[in-house]
């Protein structure tokens, strides 16, 4: 009865792939393996610009920045090759691929409110806004600036 | 190319087939792995804003150095990496499994979920460790000025900014760092940990499902690519763990 109800709710099937598909697995695993040293490359980089004198922290957040890159392509091969939603219909990729595009304002949101927040706590949080902090100190240099 | 043209003349929405080409159980595993990638998401975000917060957060080489029998040598990334490989190697044998199945060969679909499930065990021998290592490995901190030695734990962290010049034992000595690391790293692993556990269980069972040749009376191994999905979203989720609690 299952196999009957399967074949009348799937209209075709994927090509049924041969040795085809044990080399698509195998290219995909090793390029995974591939971009997982490269991340642990760039980790090991940043740890000795960690250990070393005065580490340019641009460089730094650079380097993070392609190390979060690599992972969203790892992402992607493991849901379209592995999970096969690479070969599924468009109609089914889409309903999956779009509603995460609300992850880009959750992200940005976020850490943005982080951001504030850290804010706040290097300025005594509400009792000393950013703005009279900034007021205040071009006075307190005063004395000095006055030569 | 002949299924593209097949895909554009079918009329999917006219009624008596899946609109999407799938079989019901797999749009809904599907749709749960969306869920589930929400679930995550907001924890890793959370995990994000309060590290932004902070004016000082560990940094993951120094806290996360070990390795099983290596005593205290210094090996910054080793031990996940290691983790890392296990999970990938886990996830090409269940689609190695998948692909047998597609082909009814029972043997084949036996044989990779027996590697998949030993994969999955090693993954969570290895968490152990590394949770049990984190939660006794003590180390020398200054609190309320006095020296005392803690572990890290949802409601202590060792691993604050180094109090330079103070020593203790010939080891260096901290000040505490954000609580918040050990809840979050916790919480997060510890969850993950879960969905591999699971993961385990479900694949046990398709390979008892299997050996008593459930699915060759059904005449399709579908579910054995429902449990692989699942799986391999474990793996997947495992890339942004690895990346936001490890990495950077």
């Amino acid at each position: 009865m299952d196999h009957q109800s399967e074949s009348t709710e799937i209209t075709f099937h994927h090509a049924p792939g041969g040795d085809d598909t044990v080399k698509r697995i195998i290219r995909t695993t090793i390029l995974l393996s591939v971009i997982t040293i490269i991340e642990l490359a760039l980790g090991f980089v940043i740890y000795f610009m960690h250990k070393g004198e005065n580490p340019s922290h641009t460089l730094i957040l650079f380097i993070k920045g392609v190390i979060v890159i690599l992972s969203l392509a790892k992402a992607f091969y493991i849901v379209s090759i592995f999970m096969h939603l690479g070969d599924e219909i468009k109609n089914l990729i889409m309903t999956i691929v779009v509603p995460l595009a609300l992850f880009i304002w959750f992200i940005t949101a976020f850490i943005w409110e982080g951001s504030s927040w850290l804010n706040l706590r290097n300025t005594d949080g509400h009792s000393k806004p950013n703005i009279e902090k900034h007021q205040a100190a071009p006075e307190g240099k005063k004395p000095g600036g006055v030569e | 190319m002949a299924t593209a043209q097949a895909q554009l003349e079918t009329k999917w929405w006219s009624g008596g087939k899946s609109p999407f080409n799938v079989e019901y159980g797999k749009l809904m595993m599907w749709y749960f792995l969306m869920s589930d990638t929400f679930t995550f998401g907001a924890f890793l975000i959370s995990y994000g804003t309060i590290r932004f917060s902070q004016n000082f957060w560990p940094d993951p080489n120094h806290v996360f150095n070990a390795f099983p029998f290596a005593g205290h040598a210094n090996l910054p990334l080793a031990f996940v990496s290691l983790m890392t490989f296990i999970l990938i190697i886990s996830s090409v044998t269940m689609v190695l499994a998948v692909h047998a199945g597609h082909h009814m060969d029972r043997k084949g679909v036996i044989k990779w979920m027996i590697w998949t499930i030993l994969g999955g065990f090693a993954f969570l021998a290895c968490q152990a460790w590394e949770w049990t290592h984190l939660i006794t490995g003590e180390h020398a901190v200054m609190i309320d000025g006095q020296i005392k030695e803690i572990g890290t734990t949802v409601s202590m962290n060792p691993w604050g900014p180094a109090i330079k010049g103070v020593m203790h034992d010939g080891h260096q000595v901290y000040s505490t760092g954000p609580v918040a690391f050990g809840g979050y790293f916790f919480g997060i692993t510890g969850f993950h940990g879960f969905h591999v556990f699971s993961g385990v269980v479900i694949n046990i069972v398709m390979l008892i499902m299997t050996v008593n040749g459930v699915f060759d009376r059904k005449g399709h191994y579908q579910m054995i690519e429902k449990a692989g999905l699942y799986w391999h979203f474990v793996d997947l989720v495992w890339v942004f763990v690895f990346l936001c609690f490890y990495l950077i």
